[in-house]
């Protein structure tokens, strides 16, 4: 097999290559989520890769972890129940911007409420893919998509500010350019005992970029790596924000975890 | 001298041009619609070919 | 000598009782009248067995986190009512692709919609078999009394195990919220089953290979046997498939399942049906009106008996044909406009006359109802 050891060590590599179109950014990002459990060490045994349905959720397939490719939306819903069952397991949730906030909002937003602890990585490429190419709610008003013909006129969602006022206790934002960084946040995302949501600004250069006239994957990663900013730069020179998305580590603020509450309510008991 | 060298799966390159263009040393190419490397000597093992690739098909082996 | 212990509950507690005594470790539900006693009861003794209890943000969540749970190798189940059966409707039909075991109580109530909340129906006869989309197997239990509800629990928990697949305990609100005694077992006596397991090393696992009895051993996440499990139609791998022969092999074994092993599952009453002319078919609250009425048309003289399922899915053909050669009429009581009645008429109806007894008002069928909807056809 020709491939680096990384992907011989934690990839189904007979199942490679994936689906995903030439260019698109969740193979890089799915990359960052693999070097991310390498390097904190975990045991394949003992991490859970749940996803739900669309482009972004077909990464569950291709990695040697114990896998479970869902329902449209209800990943998140299939995660808690597999934490809560067995708190051992690191659960590592891979969902896309409809997924997670149009039919997964719900759940979202539940289980950053819980801060549960679950690691929820959003490959957020502001557009349907797999169905080929309807608006989504991150789609940013006045641009195109099969379904908003005219334009967008739907205001889309900070799902990093979602996640955070939810009840998140840890929130980053990284992207499919910015992949060092990336990585780095879904470290700290698996380590942060409690619910971690990491968006990855991915990109589609085959239906957002083309309704969009964004030109190639290679010029999508351009406007990444041109037009976003660290919050570390930010909360020293505001006026770098402007026009910008503000990267990086958004909020990291422990607070107690569901599964750990639920054990002092078992510990009352000594009869089981 | 290193003993780090710079590896392709042809067969998973889908030829995107990531790799190409974010190389900071213009190592690689796009040929017949797959990324080629044009000029090795030239490669500076920084990894950032790797890390991009959406495809796993190049990566660097060898070394640390 | 064994140790009984005797409580009086309501069928909703049975239900709970008997979920522990099965080996329930895992409950996540979301209110819903007239069901939500057994999440209550679930949130207040699970942690006393070490077993986890949740209250999710909806049913559709309530349905994966317990698939999730039992993936994990916990044994899990949901309750509900109408609307909520509605939305768990699409993980049903995940867990019957992915042949997760569990269980999903659905205590029935007036439909559509939010109908009548407080009354009873069995509107749903049709919806625990045709709910969820495509061709799937179901298994479907209806008790009649607070101590059938703690003892059929126990085999819905046993069928869904042995055979991998969700099971529906198909209850109604008179059973749900009558008051009966019930006389727990001793755990001795509980025979308790649990799902296949792998034997092969991990690495020679795959994951939805059928042995012959067209079951699948099933690890748990977490024990070294790392497999993929998708609600895509898939090989033995596990992985998705567009094959068409595998495809349709696969919804074939899903539903032979169920209807191979129709022998293991066919649960059901027969009450003075020796010598019945006029046949009663009736299940849940219906069947003990329908025993009263059985009662006063024998001291009458008439010839009445009850047939009833308990296993409402799969449809107990072979029983329901029996009847139809040695009766010479039937009536199907229900609350509802008549939907199990549509497969006795389909099995029977050629060899005798089917008549339907029905009613949606939000109440139980009386014993006088029956008579005199026996009385007027004469």
């Amino acid at each position: 097999m020709n491939a680096s050891e990384i992907t011989k060590k934690y990839y189904r590599a007979d199942k490679l290559p994936h689906i995903w179109c030439p260019g698109c950014g969740h193979g890089t990002l799915l990359n960052t989520v693999v070097r991310a459990i390498d390097k904190l060490g975990l045991n394949k045994d003992d991490v859970c890769i749940v996803s739900g349905i669309g482009c972004s959720s077909r990464a569950s397939g291709y990695l040697d972890f114990n896998t479970l490719h869902t329902t449209h939306g209800r990943a998140l819903a299939f995660a808690t129940g597999i934490k809560h069952a067995n708190p051992k397991l690191h659960v590592i949730v891979i969902t896309g911007d409809g997924d997670a906030s149009a039919i997964g909002g719900n759940h979202l937003i539940h289980a950053a409420r819980r801060n549960i602890d679950i690691t929820t990585i959003c490959f957020n490429n502001n557009i349907y893919g797999m169905t080929g190419g309807q608006y989504s709610p991150t789609t940013p008003i006045g641009d195109f998509a099969t379904t908003a013909p005219y334009g967008n006129i739907d205001k889309p969602f900070d799902l990093c500010n979602l996640a955070q006022g939810a009840g998140a206790s840890y929130v980053g934002r990284g992207t499919a350019y910015h992949a060092q960084l990336m990585q780095k946040l879904i470290e700290n995302g698996i380590q942060n005992k409690g619910f971690s949501f990491v968006e990855g600004l991915s990109l589609c250069p085959t239906y957002y970029g083309r309704k969009n006239k964004k030109g190639s994957a290679v010029k999508m990663h351009t406007f990444l790596k041109d037009h976003c900013v660290d919050k570390k730069i930010v909360d020293k020179k505001p006026e770098m924000a402007e026009n910008k998305i503000i990267i990086g580590e958004l909020y990291n603020n422990q607070k107690p975890e569901y599964t750990d509450n639920y054990k002092v309510i078992i510990d009352k008991f000594h009869n089981y | 001298m290193t003993n780090k060298k710079l590896l392709q799966n042809l067969d998973w390159c889908k030829g995107c041009g990531v790799c190409v263009s974010f190389c900071p040393k213009r190592v690689l190419e796009i040929e017949n619609e797959k990324c080629i490397i044009a000029r090795p000597d030239d490669c500076i093992f920084c990894g950032m070919c790797e890390l991009r690739c959406p495809d796993n098909a190049i990566y660097l082996q060898g070394g640390k | 000598m064994s140790n009984k212990e005797y409580k009086l509950l309501q069928g909703n507690e049975a239900c709970v009782e008997g979920a522990i005594a099965a080996g329930m470790r895992f409950f996540a539900g979301y209110p819903i009248t007239p069901s939500t006693e057994i999440a209550e009861l679930s949130a207040q003794k699970l942690p006393k067995y070490g077993g986890k209890f949740i209250q999710m943000e909806d049913e559709l969540s309530s349905m994966a986190a317990i698939i999730g749970a039992s993936l994990t190798g916990i044994k899990s189940m949901t309750a509900t009512s109408g609307p909520g059966f509605s939305l768990m409707q699409e993980n049903l039909g995940y867990a019957c692709i992915t042949e997760v075991p569990c269980v999903v109580a659905n205590v029935q109530r007036g439909g559509p919609s939010t109908g009548l909340p407080t009354s009873p129906a069995q509107g749903d006869v049709m919806q625990a078999k045709w709910g969820t989309h495509g061709d799937h197997p179901v298994i479907a239990l209806t008790p009649n009394s607070v101590q059938e509800t703690y003892e059929i629990t126990i085999t819905a928990f046993n069928l869904a195990e042995k055979y991998r697949t969700p099971v529906i305990l198909l209850m109604d609100e008179t059973v749900g919220h009558m008051r009966e005694k019930l006389i727990l077992k001793d755990p001795s006596e509980i025979k308790v089953i649990n799902r296949k397991k792998p034997t092969c090393k991990p690495e020679d696992y795959v994951a939805y290979r059928a042995d012959e009895d067209l079951i699948p051993p099933m690890a748990s996440f977490g024990e070294g046997y790392r497999y993929h499990v998708t609600g895509l139609t898939h090989d033995e791998t596990g992985f998705p498939t567009n094959n068409n022969e595998i495809s349709g092999k696969l919804i074939e074994r899903l539903n032979n399942k169920v209807e191979k092993n129709i022998g293991e599952m066919s649960y059901y009453e027969e009450y003075e049906l020796e010598d019945a002319e006029i046949v009663i078919v009736a299940f849940g609250g219906v069947s003990r009106s329908a025993k009263s009425a059985i009662d006063e048309m024998r001291r009458n003289g008439k010839k009445v008996g009850l047939f009833r399922p308990i296993t409402i899915w799969p449809i107990l053909e072979k029983q329901i044909n029996k009847i139809s050669e040695k009766s010479k009429e039937i009536y199907v009581a229900e609350m509802n406009l008549g939907q199990y009645f549509l497969e006795v008429d389909r099995i029977a109806g050629k060899k005798c006359p089917v008549n339907k007894i029905c009613k949606v008002t939000g109440e139980l069928i009386t014993p006088n109802e029956i008579i005199n909807a026996i009385y007027g056809g004469k």
